[in-house]
């Protein structure tokens, strides 16, 4: 009882958060005042100065389209030379040597794309100038860029009989000074106060208790006996051991960059293992508070799209596509892990049940976060493209491992990324209306405009993005005899994590069955092509729609309008999305989880 | 071509503006605040006592020892990280395995052969399931109260105290549901272990 209780707060919570901040984003990116105004303001306004940008300048689409990607492509530039140098330059108190130029450019996409991919591990990996200068920057503009692009295609459909579609220069840096900042700055000064690490220091060390004996390879003895610094084991002395007498607790600049990676869907984790790291989600409230943050601004804007169209029916609708499906995923997920594997229900000396302790499925779970909050955490993350972890998804049970990667699968439109998981839904919604319409014999519309080929054509390019990028991958990866060096584990489940992680890129999303080894030049290079594919191609697709609505009259309701906000609508529009999905992926999923599953 | 220049300027302008402002000015003012007002925690929560400085209550040791609690199953690596001198330094991570494999089933069959033998006592009680499997992080500094009570018995016989006190202490180490409802209820390992040694009052 008291666990339905737990995931029903998670699911209020967000609502009650989501629809005010869906207003706040409507009046800022509308150019409305609000209460912030009055600080950020003359920021704005110097920023425009400094780069002398008009601030009310209209672009038609293809110069949209040419500054979001000369805008990205100089920032990915940035950030590959970044860590390929951060072994020369300074804030680099670990020592950390620069990366190759494979796991470079893989990072370097894997940030601009809003994916946060990580065939890293930050806290050995990176510096903490490459954290802070590379990855925080472009967790604020890869999610300032989604916002950016959403409200440039709604532009497209609420203007009549013009040609542009606003200014890049003005959405992001509304989006990044007046939405993002401000939700960072409050999130990661709250994360500090429950124990996440914000400090230049390096890495502090502590005395073990119990120490450990090593040889001198550093490979763990077993059994041995530990007197000062001899080590024997059973009464024979081993003379090439050593005593390991410290742990290591890496510090860094993680709570400021945690705050965004959650707040912009980046998903990126200051420490190897992510939000699963005590140092980057240490209790209940910082779980609680970053696992919200996940889906805040993907929802909210369902409700800022509402608003700026000037019909809130229409944001609810899509809401409320977005919001079931992630509640019946919650529910499957939320049974499949609670339920313990065979191997531990069998073994008839442990103890599954819920009396003082989570139970269930615990490998893979942090003791702190149990069941409940890893489940949803897992559900948040993967329906939202943020890919950030507090549990181990590659340790899921199989179906529950499936319904996350089957999220990711489905284009990263159930509330999605900031900004892209909309106008990823807002294709499908035109995908829907046109199936609609021709199911009655009538001319396809949506929100007043009419649907011709034109919009057709970039639509369904928009929705197959993902499936393509993930089908195509994947099918290659597993066709290589190499592949098979970077599994942790064998036969079926090895196959799922390679799908998981094409699946991942693919969705922008990030996360990983984080046992598949992805740092070989072949994966960083494939998963970095699918991750730009899936990111560019959209936001080409939505652009070029934005940029030939704008133009178009605007149609009169009539009785024979199909209605978009009703549960009909709802209904079609979710069956849409999940056709799509299940048509594309049941073949691979019967190899990978269910194949694991029946077994 | 003269639109394209401008545009170009443009980008780099707002990568350099952005990259100022949300890499160096966010990042400083948080990092100002938070140690501030959060100097403990914004340093990695370290206990330090007299000088000594024992662990970081929020990241696990191993332990394995009759006198002390056990806590997850732990990944421990010694290679992550090393020290100037070249020694070699203790971290964690996860296992990753599916929890319908054999490699699990392998390191749960023995860890529980592990647990039964050094804790005889309590054997007529089932041993509760986060006792055998590794943790998302490996560093997990908690374990369930119901591991924690299961280990009673033993702790207290080994370091000689009722099993009174030893419940005592897992009381003091305890961190409570939120509100009795939400989230876990949770007892630190290290703390426990450090109050059994006499290093915590």
């Amino acid at each position: 009882m008291s666990l339905i209780v737990q995931y029903a707060l998670y699911l209020v919570l967000l609502v009650i958060l989501a629809i005010p901040l869906g207003k706040y984003i409507s009046k800022v990116m509308n150019g409305e005042k609000v209460w912030l105004s009055k600080v950020i303001r003359p920021c704005e306004k110097g920023i425009y100065k400094i780069l002398r940008v008009k601030e009310d300048e209209d672009m038609n689409w293809k110069r949209y389209l040419g500054s979001v990607l000369l805008f990205s492509v100089f920032g990915l530039l940035v950030l590959f030379l970044l860590q390929m140098l951060q072994g020369h330059l300074f804030g680099n108190p670990q020592h950390v040597d620069g990366m190759s130029w494979d796991l470079s450019l893989n990072t370097a996409i894997s940030f601009v794309t809003n994916t946060n991919w990580q065939a890293y591990s930050g806290e050995s990996q990176l510096s903490y100038l490459s954290q802070a200068l590379g990855l925080t920057v472009q967790n604020f503009v890869s999610a300032g860029t989604g916002i950016a692009v959403l409200f440039a295609l709604i532009r497209g459909f609420i203007r009549v009989k013009e040609k542009g579609i606003g200014s890049f220069w003005t959405d992001l840096t509304r989006a990044v000074l007046y939405i993002l900042i401000p939700l960072a700055i409050i999130e990661s000064v709250f994360l500090v106060s429950q124990g996440v690490t914000q400090s230049p220091n390096a890495a502090e060390t502590v005395q073990l208790i119990e120490p450990i004996a090593v040889d001198q390879d550093g490979n763990i003895i077993k059994d041995a006996v530990i007197k000062g610094n001899q080590v024997s084991v059973n009464g024979v002395l081993r003379e090439d051991a050593q005593v390991v007498t410290e742990e290591v607790v890496p510090l860094g600049l993680a709570a400021s960059q945690v705050a965004i990676k959650q707040l912009g869907t980046n998903g990126g984790g200051y420490y190897g293992v992510n939000s699963a790291h005590p140092l980057e989600n240490p209790t209940w409230w910082s779980n609680l508070i970053e696992m919200l943050s996940l889906l805040l601004i993907p929802a909210s804007l369902c409700f800022a799209f509402g608003r700026s169209i000037k019909d809130k029916k229409q944001g609810r609708a899509v809401f409320l596509a977005m919001f079931i499906v992630l509640v019946v995923a919650l529910g499957s997920v939320a049974v499949s892990e609670q339920f313990a594997p065979t191997v531990l229900t069998e073994n008839e000396m442990l103890d599954t049940g819920t009396n003082n302790q989570a139970g269930g499925n615990m490998e893979g779970k942090e003791s702190r976060f149990g069941i409940a909050a890893s489940s949803t955490w897992g559900v948040f993350t993967t329906a939202a493209s943020n890919g950030s972890v507090n549990s181990m998804h590659d340790s899921f049970t199989p179906l529950g491992g499936m319904v996350v990667m089957l999220l990711m699968q489905l284009g990263e439109v159930i509330f999605g990324g900031v900004g892209c998981g909309l106008y990823g839904m807002l294709a499908f919604a035109i995908l829907t209306v046109f199936i609609a319409g021709l199911m009655v014999g009538r001319t396809p519309e949506y929100l007043g405009k009419k649907i011709e080929p034109y919009e057709m054509k970039w639509a369904v390019l928009v929705c197959l993005a993902t499936p393509i990028a993930i089908l195509i991958g994947s099918g290659i990866a597993a066709a290589l005899p190499e592949i098979t060096d970077s599994l942790n584990n064998t036969g079926a489940h090895g196959f799922s994590e390679m799908l998981y992680a094409f699946s991942s890129a693919s969705g922008n999303n990030g996360s990983a069955f984080a046992g598949f080894g992805a740092d070989t030049v072949f994966l960083n290079l494939s998963l970095g092509a699918c991750m730009l594919f899936a990111r560019f191609i959209p936001i080409v697709g939505i652009l070029a729609i934005a940029g030939n609505m704008v133009q178009k009259k605007k149609i009169a309701q009539t009785a024979g309008t199909l209605s978009t906000s009703n549960g009909m609508f709802v209904f079609l529009l979710i069956f849409v999305v999940l056709l799509i999905g299940a048509l594309s992926f049941f073949p691979a999923l019967a190899l990978g989880p269910l194949a694991e599953f029946f077994s | 071509m003269k639109l394209f220049k401008n545009t170009v300027r443009t980008a780099i302008g707002f990568v350099l503006v952005m990259t100022v402002l949300c890499g160096i000015i966010y990042t400083a003012v948080i990092t100002g605040v938070g140690n501030i007002l959060f100097p403990n925690q914004a340093k990695g929560s370290i206990i330090e006592v007299d000088g000594v400085k024992y662990g970081s209550e929020l990241l696990a040791q191993e332990f394995s020892d009759e006198n002390h609690m056990w806590g997850r199953v732990m990944n421990v690596s010694t290679t992550t990280f090393q020290d100037e001198d070249g020694n070699y330094q203790m971290y964690s991570g996860p296992s990753n395995l599916s929890p319908e494999s054999k490699a699990f089933q392998d390191i749960v069959d023995a860890r529980v052969d592990m647990i039964l033998s050094a804790n005889p006592e309590s054997t007529p009680s089932k041993i509760p399931v986060d006792l055998v499997t590794c943790s998302g992080s490996g560093l997990d500094p908690d374990i369930s109260v119901a591991a924690a009570r299961y280990q009673v018995p033993r702790i207290a016989k080994n370091n000689h105290l009722t099993e009174d006190e030893v419940n005592q202490m897992i009381d003091t180490c305890t961190t409570k549901k939120v509100f009795g409802i939400f989230g876990e209820s949770t007892v630190n390992v290290l703390k426990v272990n450090l109050m059994l040694e006499g290093i915590l009052k």
